[in-house]
């Protein structure tokens, strides 16, 4: 147990569940852009892997990561236009549309992986990228400052939207739409529209964070290669209340139990593997059951608006 | 009109994810007029494969929970059918159905069924998770025959005798694994990857270790499960975990460790694989791969079924029978002792002189 709290695990543990939170954080933030104009996204998971086989199979032919990054967000965007266009102009049911949309996500990828790579390949993705000055600084250093870039694209996004949310007249017309679109369409405000633009950037975050498993944290691409994690994004937007900075403590909190049962059995502490792998979900439920303030559920949520009904 | 738009839009979404997770029939249909001709082409073939004598081909489905290119669990299966195929005399003499990532048992089930149902000759699942349903199948079916892995149990004490099972004694290439592993590492500490401790994987990973304890009695054997046998960034953060923790030489089982070898080969450690060759992954860092191939098993149990004879057996892979294969890679400059350990050791473990699992 003494291991346990020596400074090389403590900071071994930190890292790690800073680099396991970057995809969850690009697709959840993603998603509470969506949620907050109205529309429950539930396709995240397939435009992640849409998202990490384009930027994937970019990078693979190309080498070329930034050209690999753009694939993989504009991938992303055309899903989010997808899921806008049934759920927004076609208002069909969200949660059907989104669990179509990721059927057609897991689906295609792999038959495009069939297709056009046939079997597991790697390559060289984003290095890691040691900010000057600030990796320097002991401990802290080595938790944060010590990632690929996309990794801290992941965290400089947390605070931007915030930001857009809370402190611009966007933010407040996608609060709006989201909350009360009757009113906001009466003020003017361009219902479909906002709700195209949230769905189509949740997409292109989603897409972003697919690339980010693909080019920058495996390096690998493989048929179903997120394993659901689209889907607990989805519940971290929940968990987090639809506020981003929320949404980042869910994601964190997740990401530090997950890395730190990593470490119990890496350093022999003698607790059965299975118990050690269900910890991150059983707090999860806890901490979704402690009933304390957290932000309130978008009213319009999953209701598609037509003009005067 | 709206409504029916937005149906049509659901289905052609669905569509892509239908074909992908479906059943892939590996033969055309139109293989079907071939057959007929083939008694006459294929005469030479007949005297091993029998099933040509009728002019039907012998059919085989395979359901399995992963890809067929997942460099582990179900693409050797896959490897060993398309090999007996290429034996047999190609798809005229017999043809393979598979479906795959069915990861779900209950569609798994339901995919067994409509094989047997389809009048394969052998239909074969392929994950111990599928066992009940196999034997509800199986029931219904018994003039079809079944084999599932990896598993001991034939089903004999229920009654039925239309099921082999097949079971890989992962502990023998584990624990030569082991051995190299235990040479190669410079710090004395090694990493293992496992998906859930069960089945051939804890096999595996038991043998492994008594391999490195038993080559370096001081070294340090660092397990992580990661609880899934598909979570390919949790495996990938795992192998951070490991090498942040000091190993310098990782193994790992299950479809998952493609994500662990991504980081072996961005932080230089070496790597000792299992179940299909992941040397193409990592040219310069695989060392060595233990080899399921499963084509001398399902190849017999063919033989028996043409001879009548449905099921009872359990077949094992082992390193003495051939099941099991040490493949080292040549583009790893292994150094020629360590070479000479493990080729002793696979000597010691075949002869049984020594015991894998001893004490574990």
């Amino acid at each position: 147990m003494d291991e346990l709290f020596t400074t090389a695990t403590i900071v071994g543990i930190l890292s790690s569940a800073v680099r396991l939170a970057t995809p969850y954080l690009y697709a959840a933030i993603g998603e509470t852009l969506a949620q907050r104009s109205g529309v429950l996204n539930l396709g995240v998971d397939g435009i992640m892997l849409m998202g990490a086989f384009s930027a994937f199979y970019v990078v693979y032919n190309t080498e070329n990561l930034l050209t690999g990054l753009l694939a993989a967000a504009g991938v992303g965007l055309l899903m989010g236009l997808l899921m806008a266009v049934a759920s927004v102009t076609m208002k069909a049911e969200q949660g059907i549309s989104g669990i179509g949309l990721y059927l057609f996500g897991l689906g295609l990828s792999s038959l495009l992986f069939r297709i056009m790579l046939g079997t597991v390949e790697s390559v060289d993705g984003f290095p890691r990228l040691n900010i000057p000055l600030l990796s320097d600084i002991p401990l802290l250093g080595e938790i944060f400052f010590n990632h690929s870039i996309l990794v801290y694209g992941a965290f400089l996004l947390v605070p931007l939207t915030a930001f857009l949310l809370n402190r611009t007249t966007w933010g407040l017309n996608i609060r709006a739409v989201g909350n009360n679109p009757q009113a906001a369409d009466a003020l003017g405000v361009n219902v479909q529209a906002i709700r195209y633009a949230t769905v189509c950037a949740g997409g292109m975050l989603a897409g972003i964070g697919g690339a980010a498993l693909s080019i920058s944290a495996l390096n690998i691409f493989q048929e179903n290669l997120t394993n659901g994690l689209g889907f607990i994004a989805v519940a971290l937007v929940y968990f987090g209340g639809w506020r981003p900075v929320g949404v980042l403590l869910g994601v964190l909190l997740f990401s530090f139990v997950n890395s730190l049962q990593l470490w119990l059995q890496v350093i022999g502490i003698d607790i059965p593997s299975d118990i050690a792998v269900m910890l991150p979900y059983i707090l999860t439920i806890i901490v979704v059951s402690i009933p304390f303030r957290r932000g309130s559920e978008p009213a319009a949520l999953t209701r598609p608006f037509s003009r005067g009904a | 009109m709206k409504r029916l738009l937005v149906r049509l839009m659901v289905l052609a979404l669905l569509l892509p994810a239908l074909i992908a997770c479906g059943g892939t029939p590996a033969t055309p249909p139109a293989a079907a007029p071939a057959a007929e001709e083939a008694p006459a082409e294929e005469a030479p073939a007949a005297e091993e494969a029998a099933p040509a004598a009728s002019g039907e081909p012998f059919r085989v489905a395979v359901v399995m929970p992963s890809s067929t290119t997942d460099l582990a669990w179900s693409q050797a299966m896959y490897d060993a059918l398309r090999a007996i195929q290429e034996e047999m005399g190609g798809e005229a003499a017999m043809e393979i159905s598979f479906s795959e990532s069915m990861f779900n048992v209950t569609d798994a089930a339901a995919a067994l069924r409509d094989y047997a149902t389809d009048g394969n000759n052998l239909v074969i699942a392929h994950g111990t998770q599928y066992g009940t349903s196999l034997f509800e199948v199986a029931r219904d079916f018994p003039e079809t025959s079944f084999a599932w892995g990896t598993a001991i149990d034939t089903g004999e004490a229920e009654g039925l005798t239309n099921i082999f099972a097949y079971n890989a004694k992962a502990a023998e290439g584990g624990y030569i694994n082991g051995v190299i592993a235990a040479l190669l590492s410079q710090d004395d500490v090694i990493g293992i990857i496992g998906p859930v401790e069960a089945g051939d994987a804890k096999d595996y990973i038991d043998g492994f270790e008594n391999g490195v304890l038993a080559t370096k009695p001081d070294a340090s054997v660092q397990k992580t499960y990661t609880g899934s046998f598909g979570d390919t960034a949790l495996a990938a953060e795992a192998a951070n975990v490991q090498i942040e923790a000091g190993a310098d030489v990782l193994t790992g089982s299950a479809q998952q460790v493609v994500g662990a070898i991504g980081v072996a080969q961005e932080n230089n450690v070496l790597w000792l694989g299992t179940q299909s060759s992941q040397a193409s992954l990592a040219p310069e860092l695989v060392v060595a791969t233990q080899l399921y191939d499963w084509s001398g098993v399902v190849g017999d149990m063919i033989g028996k079924i043409q001879s009548g004879e449905l099921g009872g057996t359990a077949y094992e892979l082992t390193l003495e029978n051939g099941g099991l294969k040490i493949e080292f890679n040549t583009e790893y400059d292994l150094p020629a002792e360590v070479q000479t350990a493990a080729e002793e050791a696979i000597q010691a473990v075949q002869s049984g002189e020594i015991d894998p699992l001893a004490g574990s």
